[in-house]
C-alpha cells in the first residue's frame, strides 16, 4: 500500500518535473511546479512529516509560487526565445543532467548509510505529534538558526523595498 | 519495502531535471523555478533521511531550507523585476553589460 | 487512531480497510451535497436580507411560499446553465477552463477536516463525524486557504483582458495580505487550547467557549475572514462600479455559476472554522445537548453577519484596505499573542 502510494506520487513529481523544464509557457511551468510542490507534500506524509508537508505546501505552493505567478503575468513575456548561446547546448546538458543522476546513484550504492541515531521512530513522532517534537528541537538544539532566519528574513523584507521602489 | 533509496534515488532524478533546466532554459522566471526544482529535492532527501534514521534533525533543516528559499525567492524576484524594468527583454544572455 | 472494527450485527464481515473507504466516501458524499444546498439556498437568503436592509420585498415569485420564493435558486440555476458559453478571443483554454474548478475545490477542501457532531455509536459500530481527524488540521485549513488563491488568479489571466487581470490581482494580493493576521489570530487559540487538532479544540470547548478567552482574537479573525472571501467591505476587487467585475468579468454559463460557488463556500468554510476555534463548533453554551444543529445555527449566525455588512457598510478604497491589513490587523494579532503568552505565564 505505501508501495503504491510512493509510486504514484513520484511518478507525477517526475512527470511535472519535466513539465516545468520543456514547457514553453511560463504560466504552464508555474502551475507544473505546484503540482511538483503538492506531490512531494503528499510524499513528506508517508515519511511521518505532516507538518512538514503542510508547511510546504503553504509556503511554497500557497506563497512563492503566487509571487512567482504575479511576476510571469506582470512581466507577460510570452514564449520563451529559443536561441541559445552554445552550440549544442540542449543535446549536452541532457547528456550532463544523466551524467549527474548516474554519479549521485554510484555514489549512493558505494557509501554505507549510517545507522539509525535519535529516539525519533514514526510511533513517537505519531505518540508525541509532528509539530511538538520539531518544535521541541527547533527551539532548544537550533535556538541559534532559527533566530538567525528570523534576522534573514528581515533582511530580505528590507532588500526586496529597496529594490522595488521606482525611482532611485 | 520501501527503503530510504527509493527517496533518494527520486531525489537524485528531480535535482538532474533542475540542474537541465537551469542549463537549458533562456528566461531568467523559468530558471528561478528550476532552482527552486533543486532546492526541493535536497528537501526530500533530508526528509527521507529524517525518517530512517530516526531523527528529528532532517525536518528541522527543512523548515529552516522553507524560510530561507522563501527569502531567496523574493529577492531574486525584486532583482529580475528591476532588470526587465532597465532593459525590457527577459533573455538572460542579452543581459551581459555590468553598466546599467 | 483510526481502530479496526468489523461489521457483525448481522452483516457479512468485511475488510476494515474497505470498511474505512466507504465511510470516508459516504461522509464526502453527504457534506459535499448538504454544501451545495446549502450554496443554492445561501444566494436567495442573501438576496432576502439585503432586501430588507434595503427596505425592498425581494425576490417573491417563484413557487412563493407565504411571500418567499423557495424555487428561486433552481430557476437561477437553470437560466446560468442555458445561457451562452463563450471563449474570450486569444484567451488561454486551458487555464480559462481550470481556473473556477480550482477556486471550488480548494473551496471544498478545507471540510474534510470540520467535526460535525460529536461521536456516536450507530447500531454497535462507533461513528466520528468528521471526514478526517487529522492532528494538524489548523496548518491544513491554512494551507488550503492559501491555495485558494489561485482559482482567482489564473481566472484573471485566463481572460485575456486587463480589467480582468487588474482586478485577479488586486484580489489576490489582498488575500494573501490578509491570511497573516488570520493566521495568527488562530495561533492564540492553539496557545490555549494546546493542539492543532480541531478534534481536540472543539473537545475542550465544551463547557467555556474559546471566544471568552479569546475576545480581541476572534474580532482580529472575523475581520480578516471577510477580507479573504473579498466580501464588502472588503470587496473592490469585484466590485461592479470599480473594474467591471473584476476577474469574474469574461466568465459566463455555468464558469461564473462555478466562482460564485466557490465565493459562497469561502463564506460557509471560514465561517465553520471560526465557529469551531472560538464558538465551539457542535458545542451548545455550557456544554447543552451537544450536536450539529449548533454548528449550523452559529455558521447561519455569521453568515447573517456577513449580509448584514455587505447592506449596510462603505466600501474601502484599496489602499486603505491594504493599509488596514498591515498597519492594523497584523500589530493588533501579534498583540493578542503576546498578551495570551503573558497571561498563560501568570496563571500556570
Amino acid at each position: 500500500m505505501e508501495s503504491i502510494v510512493f509510486y504514484l506520487f513520484a511518478a507525477i513529481a517526475v512527470i511535472a518535473a519535466l513539465g516545468v523544464v520543456v514547457l514553453r509557457n511560463p504560466v504552464y511551468s508555474a502551475l507544473c511546479l505546484a503540482v511538483v510542490f503538492v506531490s512531494l507534500a503528499a510524499l513528506y506524509v508517508l515519511l511521518s512529516a505532516p507538518f512538514i508537508a503542510t508547511a510546504q505546501v503553504m509556503i511554497y505552493a500557497g506563497a512563492i509560487l503566487i509571487l512567482f505567478v504575479f511576476v510571469i503575468m506582470l512581466l507577460s513575456p510570452g514564449s520563451d526565445p529559443l536561441k541559445e548561446e552554445l552550440k549544442r547546448q540542449r543535446p549536452l546538458a541532457i547528456l550532463f543532467g544523466g551524467a549527474l543522476v548516474a554519479l549521485l546513484v554510484l555514489v549512493l550504492a558505494t557509501t554505507a548509510l549510517p545507522s539509525p541515531r535519535g529516539p525519533y521512530t514514526p510511533e513517537r513522532i505519531a505518540e508525541i505529534g509532528s509539530v511538538q517534537a520539531v518544535g521541541a528541537s527547533l527551539f532548544t538544539d537550533f535556538l541559534l538558526p532559527f533566530e538567525i532566519t528570523s534576522l534573514l528574513l528581515l533582511v530580505a523584507i528590507v532588500g526586496v523595498i529597496v529594490l522595488a521602489k521606482k525611482g532611485r | 519495502m520501501l527503503t530510504v533509496n527509493h527517496y533518494i534515488l527520486l531525489s537524485a532524478i528531480l535535482f538532474s531535471i533542475g540542474t537541465v533546466g537551469v542549463l537549458v532554459r533562456r528566461n531568467p522566471l523559468i530558471m528561478f523555478m528550476s532552482i527552486e526544482l533543486m532546492l526541493n529535492a535536497a528537501n526530500l532527501s533530508f526528509v527521507g533521511f529524517s525518517r530512517y534514521l530516526q531523527s528529528i534533525d532532517g525536518q528541522v533543516f527543512v523548515f529552516l531550507i522553507l524560510a530561507v528559499a522563501a527569502a531567496e525567492v523574493a529577492v531574486g524576484l525584486a532583482i529580475i523585476v528591476a532588470l526587465f524594468r532597465t532593459r525590457q527583454t527577459v533573455n538572460v544572455d542579452e543581459a551581459n553589460a555590468l553598466k546599467g | 487512531m483510526r481502530r479496526d472494527t468489523l461489521i457483525t450485527e448481522g452483516c457479512v464481515s468485511l475488510d476494515p480497510f474497505l470498511v474505512t473507504l466507504i465511510e470516508a466516501l459516504v461522509k464526502t458524499i453527504v457534506v459535499i451535497l448538504a454544501l451545495l444546498t446549502a450554496f443554492a439556498y445561501l444566494t436567495l437568503v442573501e438576496r432576502y436580507v439585503v432586501a430588507k436592509i434595503q427596505s425592498r420585498i425581494g425576490p417573491n415569485r417563484v413557487g412563493a411560499i407565504a411571500g418567499i420564493a423557495i424555487l428561486q435558486p433552481i430557476a437561477d440555476a437553470i437560466k446560468m446553465i442555458f445561457k451562452e458559453d463563450f471563449w474570450p478571443a486569444q484567451a488561454d483554454k486551458v487555464i480559462y477552463t481550470i481556473a473556477p474548478g480550482l477556486a471550488v475545490g480548494t473551496a471544498l477542501l478545507a471540510w474534510a477536516v470540520m467535526p460535525l457532531h460529536p461521536p456516536m455509536d450507530i447500531f454497535g459500530y462507533h461513528v466520528e463525524f468528521h471526514i478526517a481527524d487529522v492532528n494538524i488540521a489548523v496548518l491544513y485549513l491554512l494551507a488550503v486557504g492559501a491555495l485558494g488563491v489561485y482559482g482567482i488568479v489564473l481566472g484573471g489571466w485566463g481572460s485575456n483582458n486587463k480589467y480582468s487581470m487588474l482586478g485577479a490581482l488586486r484580489s489576490t494580493a489582498q488575500m494573501i495580505s490578509y491570511e497573516v493576521p488570520l493566521g495568527l489570530a488562530l495561533v492564540g487559540v492553539l496557545m490555549i487550547s494546546g493542539s492543532l487538532s480541531l478534534v481536540e479544540i472543539v473537545a475542550k470547548q465544551s463547557f467555556i467557549w474559546n471566544v471568552v478567552w479569546q475576545p480581541l482574537g476572534f474580532i482580529i479573525y472575523f475581520v480578516a475572514a471577510v477580507a479573504e472571501v473579498n466580501r464588502l467591505p472588503f470587496d473592490l476587487p469585484e466590485a461592479e462600479t470599480e473594474l467591471v467585475a473584476g476577474y469574474q468579468t469574461e466568465y459566463s454559463s455555468l464558469k461564473f455559476a462555478l466562482f460564485y460557488m466557490a465565493e459562497y463556500i469561502n463564506m460557509l468554510t471560514v465561517s465553520a472554522i471560526a465557529a469551531t476555534m472560538f464558538l465551539g463548533g457542535y458545542q451548545g453554551p455550557f456544554g447543552i445537548l451537544p450536536g450539529v444543529h449548533w454548528l449550523i445555527l452559529k455558521i447561519m449566525f455569521f453568515i447573517f453577519l456577513m449580509m448584514w455588512m455587505r447592506g449596510t457598510l462603505p466600501r474601502f478604497r484599496y489602499d486603505q484596505l491594504m493599509r488596514f491589513g498591515w498597519q492594523v490587523l497584523l500589530p493588533l494579532a501579534l498583540a493578542n499573542i503576546f498578551i495570551t503568552g503573558v497571561v498563560i505565564l501568570l496563571v500556570k
